[in-house]
């Protein structure tokens, strides 16, 4: 994990509405701090390796904000292309299971019919590696 | 909790929904005399404290198959045999929503007073842990199903708790999610497993507003809001197998400063450890801010065996779940009589308005009927109601019995029940059955035996033996004297024999009468009915002994 922090160019919430760059950071450098590389790298479990990959990123956001080009005031926005079908309903019947050999094949380790998840999978220390 | 409904209701009225209100204020001055919330006698001129309880609760949808694929919803199975290629998320797998599971949600949605959004979304919930195989968990954070509904419950108020008082705390939203799959730690080879079939089973998380301020109220809230979904049958909601599971909100302020920090309890699994660890924690802010501490928010659990809320391992600062719209659902599109479209397949549509006819009867309603056609206090359907299966005995015994149904609320609610409490029964495991209990009320009905002759057989009944009311009534003899004539005789054998007693009765002393009767009644060994000797007494005692008997 590795990245450089040149100046604070990210003032907008993560996930806000309008991106990484927001009007708020009047530069519009598009740097992204390592304090967010480490908070991404802890929640997608990705690992930017290199300065390379953090720059990758920064074009990539700066590609999506080209989308601010569009003038959305009053548009509803679409949350789904799925929007006009149908929610297919499915009637209460029990028709699948029963196939936990075939599902155990899949995993690394096997104890007794359960699932052997990777060791500290579920404790704060793992993230901190 | 008296002290927090003194703030409360100014508190609650802001935004309160009608009708309740004066209620609270009967309540508030019934409470006045209870103790208030505080560590230590407050000085003069020192605030009070108030304390606000929001709780989540998540009900485990009572359905065959899971929320978004065919496996099966069973409690104890072999682990991973009820698990699909979904629930395992494998690659190319789909969610594909249960129609049970969406009006479970509708239906609780209705008996919750809620506003049923006719459009619903699903989205996803990110986060990492063993078993959670997708790495989100698909539920209703943008729009969820049911919004803006109230859970009413009934709280014992006054001196000796018998009177019942309604309290409204509302439901901020109902809905729609998965539920993980279930980790077993196994720390001595550092290694954790995990079984699936719970994975992708349906849950409703209710969110109430935080309107509780004390363990009582909170607990007393899930209690009811339990007996709505089983009377629904949308949920079995038992907390002990983990299909009720609430976490609680718990933060103290002055009344009229701003909220508190607010610390989340988790591990809470039966309804008394609820209410135990809202307590613990609402003592534990109040003190840790009175000596000038201050209050984290954190997660804590409860710790059964300390009887104390600790922290649990600290999360990462906070939880970003990064939820994004579930790109593989379509808007949740529900309908009413006048939306439903014409010719529309009537297994993929979902009618709020049938399926608001078809909601049974509720508990409240229950208990009003109980009201009315029993003639029984409010308290007495809340306790019958609150017990679980006591309902049911009450309604077999009046089936069976001719006796008059306030006898039998009576017998139920006193004698039965404080036995049952007495050696910690639950109704099913009592060794007295509804119908040997009718049996022996129509005994007591008939005048067969007197009361506290009952109270003997009852007694008799508790021991299990095998024998009937009837047996034991003759092999104990504890049949009333049905001889008149005899006992007029022992009633004048007794007089002749007390003659100080009986001048004190003619003198007018109003407690020589009740002498008599013991007497008389001690001679017949408890056979005779009070209310009778007594008409005998008072005639032969107006005779002046003049008019001996035949």
């Amino acid at each position: 994990m590795w990245a450089r922090a040149v100046w604070l160019g990210l003032r907008a919430p993560l996930g806000g509405r309008r991106g990484f760059t927001s009007k708020a950071d009047p530069q519009g450098s598009g740097r992204v701090t390592a304090e967010v590389i480490e908070h991404l790298e802890r929640l997608a479990l990705v690992d930017f390796g290199s300065r390379e990959a953090v720059a990758r990123l920064e074009k990539a956001i700066a590609f999506a904000d080209r989308l601010h080009a569009v003038h959305t005031d009053g548009v509803e926005p679409m949350e789904s292309v799925l929007e006009d079908r149908c929610l297919y309903l499915r009637s209460d019947n029990v028709v699948e299971g029963n196939c936990a050999e075939e599902l155990l094949q899949n995993s690394h380790r096997v104890v007794e019919e359960y699932f052997v998840a990777p060791p500290g999978m579920c404790c704060p220390e793992w993230f901190n590696r | 909790c008296a002290l927090a409904w003194v703030y409360g209701v100014s508190r609650h009225r802001r935004g309160a929904p009608t009708g309740s209100t004066s209620n609270w204020i009967r309540g508030q001055s019934s409470l006045a005399q209870q103790p208030l919330h505080t560590a230590r006698k407050p000085r003069k001129g020192e605030h009070k404290w108030a304390a606000v309880v929001g709780l989540e609760i998540h009900a485990q949808i009572s359905s065959n198959s899971k929320l978004f694929s065919g496996s099966q919803v069973c409690f104890a199975a072999p682990p991973n045999s009820l698990v699909s290629f979904f629930d395992a998320s494998l690659p190319g797998t789909l969610p594909v929503l249960n129609r049970r599971c969406v009006e479970a949600a509708v239906m609780t949605g209705l008996a919750l007073n809620c506003h049923i959004n006719k459009k619903s979304l699903f989205d996803r919930k990110h986060y990492f842990y063993a078993d959670l195989p997708a790495g989100y968990q698909i539920t209703q954070q943008r729009l969820p199903i049911a919004v803006n509904g109230s859970l009413t419950y009934g709280i014992c108020v006054g001196k000796r708790q018998s009177q019942v008082t309604t309290r409204t705390v509302r439901v901020k939203q109902i809905q729609l999610e998965q539920d993980s799959g279930k980790s077993l730690h196994d720390d001595l080879r550092s290694q954790t497993l995990v079984d699936l079939n719970r994975a992708g089973v349906g849950l409703l998380e209710l969110v109430l507003e935080p309107d509780l301020s004390c363990g009582e109220e909170a607990a007393t809230a899930v209690r009811e809001l339990q007996l709505i979904l089983q009377a629904l049958g949308t949920s079995q909601a038992n907390m002990a197998e983990g299909q009720l599971r609430v976490d609680a909100n718990v933060s103290v302020h002055h009344p009229g400063e701003p909220l508190g920090v607010r610390t989340e309890v988790k591990n809470l699994n039966s309804i008394r450890f609820l209410a135990k660890a809202i307590d613990y924690e609402i003592q534990r802010q109040i003190k840790e801010l009175e000596n000038g501490g201050e209050i984290l928010n954190e997660t804590r659990s409860f710790d059964y065996k300390l009887g104390c809320t600790v922290p649990m391992r600290d999360k990462e600062g906070k939880q970003d779940y990064r939820f994004m719209p579930e790109p593989n659902l379509p808007p949740l599109l529900l309908y009413d009589a006048t939306s439903l479209p014409a010719g529309a397949d009537s297994q993929q549509v979902i009618n709020i308005d049938q399926i608001r006819e078809r909601l049974p009867e509720l508990p409240s309603v229950t208990r009003e009927r109980l009201v009315q056609q029993y003639e029984m206090l409010p308290e007495h359907s809340f306790t019958l109601l609150n017990e679980v299966g006591l309902l049911e005995f009450f309604q077999n015994v009046i089936k069976e019995t001719r006796a008059e149904p306030k006898k039998v609320t009576s017998w139920v609610l006193n004698t039965f029940l404080g036995y049952l409490k007495q050696q910690n029964l639950a109704v099913r495991e009592s060794p007295v059955t509804a119908s040997a209990l009718a049996e022996l009320l129509d005994l007591l009905d008939s005048k067969a035996i007197s009361s506290s002759a009952a109270k003997q057989v009852f007694e008799e009944l508790w021991k299990h033996e095998g024998k009937t009311p009837t047996q034991i009534v003759s092999e104990k003899k504890l049949e009333l004297m049905q001889d008149q004539e005899a006992l007029e005789q022992l009633c004048h054998s007794v007089m002749q024999g007390h003659p100080q007693v009986v001048m004190d009765v003619k003198k007018g002393n109003p407690r020589a009468i009740n002498r008599l009767i013991g007497l008389v009644r001690k001679a017949t060994l408890s056979r005779a009915d009070p209310a009778v000797i007594k008409a005998i007494l008072e005639k032969q005692l107006s005779c002046h002994g003049s008019c001996p008997p035949a």
